[in-house]
């Protein structure tokens, strides 16, 4: 399902030098065409190598205008379908349409946090040098988990 | 002013590289902290950077999301049970030091991820499960996970990544982090070649080169996708099981600087749902969903007794990943194919237990397990009209892919833990192959680093463990924070010098610049060109080879040593002309190298195949010459090191002990 950038949609994040989509593309697809050349559509963004494209939806979650949705793989799958996402803070909402015109729509959380509220270190304690070549880690979290040491049979 | 070809070069000396930005690399990034205020205070300061091709927020395999975290051992098991799994999974030959240690230090990065705010779902007193907004009891208070299998559990987890990056990067700063640079080298010491000096890369945004200088690296690039030619060529190549990003930089770049590898002919063959390679543990665990030929018999019942052939990896109660694929593929090479996923009798069976508020929740459960992780797959079950309920999915064997962090074991050879038994000598018949300047036994020193002084890796770069998956990356980058720390602090008078000199590295980096700059106006049509190869093409040949002679899915994975040899001549050829690749713009550079990281991948791969005399995975691979599992001679480790001058690799054999009792997992 590589990724299309819709004209009426995109605003290539207003005339900044970098988009949204640029930003988060892990595998670096997405690229804005600056003058038009590429495209004919001159400060939108396309996706330059569809057949690269894994649908992470990276870019889909992200575009602030919605202006980015997936079409299924032209080489595979029969046309008609989508599956298009809207990520808010706190949830996601997804609404499926199949080739036949079945629509099915779900909402899943993503974070239980406020976005940007994580205090990594706040309230842990300081790495104490002394422990530096031991087991564990800084801070402990109720998670190490001692094993039996009679099952270490080469000790 | 800096053009294409002609870049700015940056440099910058740190003391600690961190290469990649995924869950081994944000781990590190998190751990290091303290550690790097508790250095300070000792008189050491120590520099840190993270480089990251990608944005640390979507990078690496968790950047879409996942409906599991795959390891958490839960109070109420063992690590050493964890270790058996792992090695019956792995056919017997991982490291159990690394599985282990890694055993018992996972569950504490599952705990902050839940504390950073990652939904894990929970059940109830009743046992009825709940997503994981509701704010029940977390795991560190003791609430109960809900377990798709005996070690995973199921999260909310679209935003995983995005969490546990945002972690990371507060924790290290945004000046200590360089996103959107691709390191392709790295770079051995001028006084001292079996030690790291450095590493170079270049923006894939701006024209400027990166050098850097450091005491340490830690090498955690992920795995290795699109070496074989995938089963869709078209459009659909890039919807890849594995991120279609992992180019095997971890493994060719480490192996460049002479890291010894290990296990580089595993392989993981992933059975999935045909075409959008959605996820099916939980249809198998969760659902209890049985998976059978045409004409409904359960192959795993119906060719059990293929299992026999392999004791005692096929007599465990849950007998390894290959074999499971082995009895599949038996089903599919005498004609009965195609392989269903029965979800329609799943969901039936489910729905007699169940309330209809349950029911409704089930259905949500079985579409978010693909759009938490594999949104593709929804794709093509909305284009194939394909409700679960009413209509069973097929399953297919993927390309192979190699990996070190998932079900598979490939990767580096890498110091353990010293406090649970491994050998510190090698005591094996042919310890004379063994390179001299190899350490013995599986500890020397620092935990995470590899034969290589300074060299650090974790995640899918480890070998001989496997199935630490998200969390035991997160967890394993957090022991490399530690004892890269405690390197550079015995090390802190230590300068490192680079072996090769700046301009040698940006002709080397920009080279495929050059060759099209050269040779570009020559022919009308820029992709044919016979002074240069597009990274494409050169992409498809390594495919073509891979996957016609190296056991891919056009012979059914199978190979034999003629094959082999066959594979090997073509490779060499594939490695001479990859100094021809052309880069018309940045991105191509950037594929460029990452195509050239496939290759040596790939080779070692094919290397270690060739080596090892037996068919250790029946189902991912079968060396036809030795289709046997040779337990007398080759229950051993195979490693390596490859020689960048002479660009050729040296295989050999280290010895496999058992640290934990393997029996009781046929009790």
């Amino acid at each position: 399902m590589p990724t299309f950038v819709r004209t009426d949609k995109c605003d290539g994040c207003k005339g900044q030098d970098k988009t949204a989509c640029m930003y988060i593309c892990p595998h670096d697809l997405m690229k804005l065409d600056k003058d038009g050349s590429e495209t004919g559509h001159a400060m939108k963004s396309y996706n330059q190598e569809p057949e690269q494209c894994w649908e992470c939806y990276s870019c889909i979650k992200i575009c602030p205008q919605n202006a980015i949705e997936a079409r299924p793989y032209a080489d595979i799958v029969p046309l008609g379908a989508s599956v298009q996402p809207l990520r808010g803070t706190d949830s996601i909402m997804w609404t499926i349409k199949f080739r036949n015109g079945t629509m099915k729509r779900f909402k899943f959380p993503i974070r239980t946090t406020p976005e940007g509220s994580i205090d990594p270190y706040g309230g842990k304690p300081a790495a104490d040098i002394n422990k530096i070549a031991e087991n564990r880690f800084f801070v402990e979290a109720n998670g190490y988990r001692i094993g039996d040491p009679s099952e270490l049979i080469a000790k | 002013m800096a053009e294409f070809g002609k870049p700015d070069v940056v440099e910058e000396e740190v003391d600690i590289l961190i290469i990649g930005g995924g869950m081994a690399a944000c781990g590190t990034g998190y751990e290091i902290g303290p550690w790097l205020d508790a250095a300070k205070a000792q008189g050491v300061d120590i520099k840190v950077k993270l480089v990251d091709k990608a944005a640390m927020d979507r990078s690496g395999a968790v950047a879409q999301g996942l409906s599991a975290i795959n390891t958490y051992i839960g109070s109420e098991q063992d690590p050493a049970d964890y270790t058996r799994m792992v090695s019956n999974d792995l056919m017997g030959i991982t490291r159990d030091d690394l599985a282990y240690d890694l055993g018992r230090h996972v569950d504490e990065s599952v705990h902050l991820f839940e504390e950073w705010g990652l939904p894990i779902w929970k059940t109830d007193e009743n046992g009825e499960r709940h997503d994981g907004s509701k704010g029940m009891t977390p795991l560190k208070d003791g609430g109960k996970p809900v377990r798709s299998g005996k070690w995973q559990i199921m999260i909310n987890g679209e935003s995983y990544k995005w969490i546990v990056a945002e972690a990371a990067k507060k924790a290290l700063g945004t000046d200590r982090i360089e996103e959107r640079v691709f390191i392709v080298k790295l770079v051995n010491d001028k006084n001292d070649k079996n030690r790291i000096a450095g590493a170079v890369g270049f923006s894939t945004r701006d024209h400027k080169l990166f050098v850097y200088k450091c005491k340490a690296a830690l090498l955690v690039a992920g795995g290795c996708v699109n070496i074989f030619r995938p089963r869709s060529v078209g459009e659909g190549q890039g919807r890849a099981w594995y991120p279609v990003w992992n180019a095997g930089s971890t493994y060719a770049m480490a192996a460049e600087v002479g890291a010894e590898l290990t296990m580089m002919e595993n392989r993981f063959v992933p059975t999935r749902f045909k075409d959008g390679y959605g996820p099916v543990g939980a249809w198998f665990l969760l659902f209890k969903s049985q998976a059978t030929n045409a004409f409904g018999e359960v192959y795993m019942v119906r060719n059990k007794d293929m299992l026999e052939d392999y004791p005692p990896y096929g007599l465990a109660k849950v007998p390894a990943s290959c074999l499971r694929n082995h009895l599949m593929l038996k089903e599919m090479r005498e004609g009965r194919g195609p392989i269903w996923m029965d979800t329609v009798t799943a969901l039936a069976n489910l729905r007699e237990t169940l309330s209809p508020r349950e029911v409704k929740h089930l259905e949500a459960e079985a579409w978010e397990d693909f759009l938490d992780m594999c949104i593709g797959q929804c794709g093509i079950w909305a284009g194939e009209n394909i409700e679960p309920e009413k209509k069973n999915s097929e399953l297919m064997p993927t390309e192979p892919y190699l990996l070190g962090s998932h079900s598979g074991c490939c990767g580096i050879w890498a110091s353990g833990p010293t406090d649970v038994g491994a050998p510190t000598s090698e005591e094996h018949a042919e310890k004379d192959k063994i390179p001299s300047h190899l350490p013995e036994g599986w500890n020397w020193g620092y935990r995470g680093m590899t034969t290589v002084q300074g060299l650090f890796t974790a995640g899918d770069g480890v070998g001989a463990s496997g199935h630490k998956f998200s969390s035991g990356s997160h967890a394993e980058g957090r022991m490399c924070a530690k004892s890269m720390v405690k390197f550079v602090m015995d090390n802190k008078d230590w300068k490192p010098e680079l072996d090769t000199d700046v301009d040698t590295l940006m002709e080397e980096i920009y080279r495929p610049v050059r060759n099209y700059l050269e040779h570009k106006d020559y022919t009308t049509a820029i992709d044919v060109n016979p002074h240069y190869i597009t990274p494409r093409m050169l992409q498809f040949r390594l495919q073509k080879i891979m996957d016609e002679y190296v056991a891919g899915v056009a012979t059914y994975y199978t190979t034999n040593e003629h094959m082999l040899a066959l594979a090997e001549q073509k490779l060499e050829m594939l490695k001479e002309d990859a100094l021809k690749m052309r880069a018309k713009d940045l991105h191509e550079l950037l594929r460029a190298w990452e195509n050239y990281h496939r290759i040596l991948t790939a080779e070692a791969h094919m290397k270690h195949i060739q080596f090892r005399e037996e068919s250790r995975y029946p189902g991912f691979y079968y060396r036809m010459d030795k289709n046997f599992v040779d337990e007398e001679n080759w229950h051993c480790f195979v490693n390596s090191v490859y020689d960048k001058t002479t660009k050729t690799w040296t295989c050999f054999k280290r010895a496999h002990k058992d640290l934990v009792d393997k029996s009781k997992l046929f009790k």
